[in-house]
């Protein structure tokens, strides 16, 4: 499980940094597909099996699909539609400091909570992270952000749907 | 350690298993179409053509790899790798029989068998759309692009319909696990208890696989070859034969979830059943091929999100309802 833990971890890390070294956008695309997978084996090794498998499903097997498409089609030809750093100012700098920030902040974070010091091989309740469990929990404890969630997704249908269906109304 | 070997030997065994179903494939496929339009298919490489697959093997091999010069050179080959691997490991999570006895230890036909079986086996096959994207976008053509683009749509909006369309037969069966869905349909298959949902997972798997009368995304009529255009030799290959793995991978899909997989009366072993089973939706494939044309593009969007998704959507209400009041 550690290897599974190292390999994936720094596939997924690597994957990150792709993100933002990448020249072509395409390769973006495909360095985020890179780490949204090796979270999904990162999910896999914590025993979460379903979560893993949504993780894929719909991040990787749906949504980045789809940035891919626009991407692909704003990209159509090879060379980089920005050439220059464009007009915005202090990119770097405000990158640098926030991520030093977010950095300590974590690192504080993870030291007050004593992730440090977790018990290592405490027992899994049974059926751990499988779909039935999964279910039961997110339609009984957290019924409410569930149904938050599905009424967020509703209006953004709706909005769709008003929005695109007006000029043939 | 010996868990790794087995599991090693079983890839093995799969994969080249696969790669020669691969190539006998293709020849069936070439003879049926001949004779369904009254011709008689390759018919010089030895007795029935049988040794056309050996031909057509030396002659994609040995043919000049091209690479566009404008082409994104990683992206160019990593797609046909990415196409492949994915259709490949798609495999992994099916089982082809029941487990059997060798040796003095129970082997489960299948590489993996995990609790959300049909959930692994979506979530390979939903990424398997990548490669005919990336392939599309890094020649640098507008047939490849174009149809790398209807692709990526047509997998999308048909992926739904099929997702939902198993979810009716994941209620029915009350497990996620391949093995005990076949088991749930020892009695009756689920092609009867469900017959609106099997008819939503049939149409949508042409239109996963990129078939005729879904073959937009090749469309040699008004594409040339889609995303394939521009590929040559085995990189070409590996393409063709993604998209042939993909179909068998479908076919044993709808035999697990609707025909009852390796059920059938006991005077044949089960894997044999469900050979049969595979073999009937492979010629279904072929025989459509050979019988339809292709559907205009804006006719197939439309059909996909304004029929399948309603249908298949009140499909899967009407199936919960059911067995939770039954």
């Amino acid at each position: 499980m550690t290897a599974v833990f190292w390999i994936a971890g720094i596939l997924a890390v690597a994957g990150a940094l792709g993100v933002i070294v990448a020249k072509t956008p395409v390769h973006s695309v495909i360095s985020l597909v890179v780490n949204i997978l090796a979270l999904a084996a990162l999910y896999l090794a914590l025993h979460a099996e379903f979560l893993a498998l949504i993780q894929v499903i719909v991040y990787a097997g749906a949504i980045m699909i789809l940035f891919l498409f626009v991407i692909a089609l704003l990209t159509a030809r090879k060379d980089p539609i920005e050439r220059t750093e464009g007009k915005l100012e202090g990119q770097r700098e405000l990158g640098l400091v926030t991520a030093v920030g977010g950095a300590v902040l974590m690192i504080a974070v993870a030291a007050s909570a004593g992730l440090g010091r977790m018990p290592a091989n405490e027992a899994l309740p049974s059926g751990f992270g499988s779909a039935a469990a999964f279910g039961r929990e997110l339609l009984t404890t957290h019924i409410f952000s569930f149904e938050l969630t599905a009424f967020v997704l509703l209006a953004a249908v709706i909005g769709v749907v008003v929005l695109v269906g007006r000029r043939q109304l | 350690m010996e868990m790794v070997l087995l599991l090693l030997l079983k890839s093995i065994v799969w994969i080249v298993v696969l790669l020669s179903i691969f190539a006998f494939l293709m020849l069936f496929e070439r003879k049926f179409l001949g004779y369904f339009q009254l011709r008689l298919g390759p018919n010089r490489t030895g007795p029935w053509g049988l040794l056309q697959p050996v031909a057509d093997a030396v002659k994609i091999i040995i043919k000049e790899d091209i690479i566009p010069r404008e082409a994104d050179r990683i992206t160019y080959k990593l797609a046909p790798i990415a196409s492949l691997f994915v259709a490949l490991a798609a495999f992994a999570s099916i089982p082809v029989g029941p487990p059997i006895e060798l040796f003095g230890r129970t082997i489960e036909l299948s590489i993996v068998n995990p609790n959300a079986g049909v959930l692994l086996l979506f979530a390979t096959t939903s990424l398997g759309v990548y490669g005919i994207t990336l392939g599309g976008w890094a020649s640098q053509s507008k047939y490849s692009l174009l149809g790398a683009l209807r692709s990526t749509a047509q997998m999308i909006s048909y992926e739904l319909s099929l997702g939902l369309s198993i979810i009716g037969v994941l209620i029915l069966a009350g497990s996620l696990n391949l093995y005990d869905i076949v088991q749930a349909q020892e009695r009756v298959w689920f092609v009867l208890l469900n017959p609106v949902g099997f008819l939503i997972f049939f149409i949508s798997m042409f239109a996963e696989t990129n078939r005729v009368p879904f073959d937009l995304p090749e469309a040699e009529t008004e594409l040339v070859s889609g995303y394939s255009t521009e590929y040559s030799g085995m990189r070409f290959g590996m393409f063709m034969i993604a998209e042939y793995i993909n179909m068998i991978t479908m076919s044993a899909l709808a035999a697990l979830l609707y025909l009852g997989g390796w059920n059938g009366p006991s005077f044949l072993p089960g894997i044999v059943w469900f050979a049969l089973k595979v073999t009937l939706f492979i010629f279904i494939f072929i025989w459509v091929r050979a019988t339809m044309p292709r559907l205009r593009y804006d006719r197939l969007m439309s059909f996909g999100w304004k029929v399948m998704l309603p249908v298949a959507l009140a499909n899967l209400v009407i199936t919960a309802a059911a067995v939770s009041l039954f």
